[in-house]
């Protein structure tokens, strides 16, 4: 079998972004689950809470995605359970991108793009990871997936500076929001977006 | 050709008794005293605190644990035996939470704690595990407290108070005795050092106190919260 190193555009559409600031994560998920040429649910969650001070967005195929999430998720409970400390964001993402290596080089592999964005309650800094289905793994300041990272990206660069408030980033994610409404073909109507840092995730309104 | 490998360890008796598991209940006899007792709207676990030796590090013996948000548990007997079947437990509630999207109840996890103990009493070439545990916590969207005891044999059943280890037998007769309905959080954070207090070495420093509430806070007490109980009895 030979892997299938181009993306499948139905997986495309979807649209998942992060950016850090100077102590907060904020992060977005458009909320279409949509097959070809029709949306079936207009108000999907594409996240799930790993711990107190972490979360994870995904895309892909559909089920691969809720499975891939749901086992990481109950993974990283159980170390925060056994040890009585929650997982660091570095080391949760670590251990998903293993995973995704492992799987990759299993019969079927999970197709899932992924951002997992954390903060260290160690070091008291934000962490934000773009993992994707081959198993790579890199830390960023701003990330995105899908179709509408193309767009994105540069006002990401323009804009973004590290120490960026959270009442900038939101305008900042706007800006992206505002760019897809305008640029992407796909009518991608609501986002999902939430912000973690020191006291945990929470959902915000921009 | 396997040989005696084949058989279990654990046979009856002539007289229809498994020897094996009574003499698992005997290590269990010998193990330090746990106590808990179910409140009006709480529960509350208590241990009896072996000393720890001066160059010992007290933060790494641990009687009472977590299974889960909701769950906590305590036992008496084989340290070692212990921490394989929290181990156990621990990955079942998760895997209970991936599978059905639900946190496990108590009554649940504790039949899972209960049948890993009866299968090594049946099984070839194990022992059974020398400990029996008390299993507190609320179910979900429930505010009915609930404590739950194991043992060696696989038996569980639901205590409205119940001691295990050592003195158990006296510390539980205390309790038929001062045990009554609808107790408030104080008078069983109360009731349930008052009865260790009748086995244990007086003093604070030789009890743990989990108290646990229906938002299932686990509250480990402060020594200095347990004086204060302490001289109040």
């Amino acid at each position: 079998d030979v892997i299938n190193l181009f993306q499948p555009s139905d997986q495309e559409m979807e649209f998942l972004i992060g950016i850090t600031g100077k102590d907060f994560v904020l992060t977005a998920a458009d909320t279409s689950a949509a097959r070809s040429i029709t949306v079936m649910k207009s108000t999907e969650d594409k996240s799930r809470d790993l711990n107190k001070h972490n979360i994870m967005l995904y895309s892909g195929e559909s089920g691969d995605t809720v499975t891939f999430a749901e086992y990481i998720q109950r993974n990283v409970r159980l170390y925060g359970i056994r040890n009585g400390i929650e997982l660091t964001p570095k080391a949760a993402a670590t251990f998903t991108r293993k995973e995704l290596a492992t799987s990759l080089r299993s019969r079927h592999p999970y197709t899932v793009f992924l951002l997992i964005a954390g903060y260290d309650i160690t070091t008291s800094k934000p962490h934000l990871y773009w993992i994707d289905y081959l198993g790579s793994s890199a830390e960023v300041p701003f990330a995105a997936h899908g179709y509408g990272s193309y767009y994105c990206m540069s006002i990401l660069d323009r804009y973004h500076h590290p120490d960026i408030t959270l009442d900038e980033a939101k305008v900042l994610v706007k800006k992206c929001i505002d760019e897809l409404k305008t640029r992407f073909v796909i009518n991608l109507l609501d986002f999902k977006i939430k912000v973690t840092d020191q006291d945990g995730i929470r959902e915000i309104t921009i | 050709m396997a040989g005696s490998y084949d058989r279990a360890l654990t046979v009856f008796s002539p007289d229809g008794h498994l020897f094996q598991v009574e003499y698992a209940l005997e290590a269990v006899r010998k193990g330090t005293c746990a106590v808990g007792v179910r409140g009006n709207d709480c529960v509350v676990l208590g241990v009896e605190k072996k000393s720890v030796l001066k160059l010992q590090d007290p933060r790494t013996v641990r009687k009472i644990v977590m299974l889960d948000d909701h769950v906590c548990m305590a036992f008496a007997g084989l340290n070692a035996d212990a921490r394989v079947l929290v181990n156990k437990a621990r990955i079942e509630c998760q895997s209970h939470r991936l599978t059905v999207e639900d946190p496990v109840t108590i009554e649940y996890i504790t039949r899972y704690i209960a049948g890993v103990q009866q299968k090594y009493t049946q099984s070839g070439g194990v022992r059974p595990f020398g400990i029996s545990t008390l299993i507190i916590g609320f179910d979900a969207n429930d505010k009915t407290p609930r404590l739950y005891q194991t043992d060696p044999s696989g038996i569980y059943s639901a205590w409205k108070a119940n001691a295990i280890g050592r003195s158990s037998k006296t510390v539980r007769e205390f309790l038929e005795k001062n045990y009554k309905e609808g107790l408030t959080k104080d008078e069983t954070i109360k009731l349930t050092v008052k009865s260790l207090l009748e086995v244990v070495q007086t003093g604070a420093k030789n009890i743990e106190i989990a108290l646990m509430t229906a938002d299932s806070v686990i509250k480990n007490l402060e020594v200095e919260e347990l004086q204060l109980v302490n001289d109040g009895a």
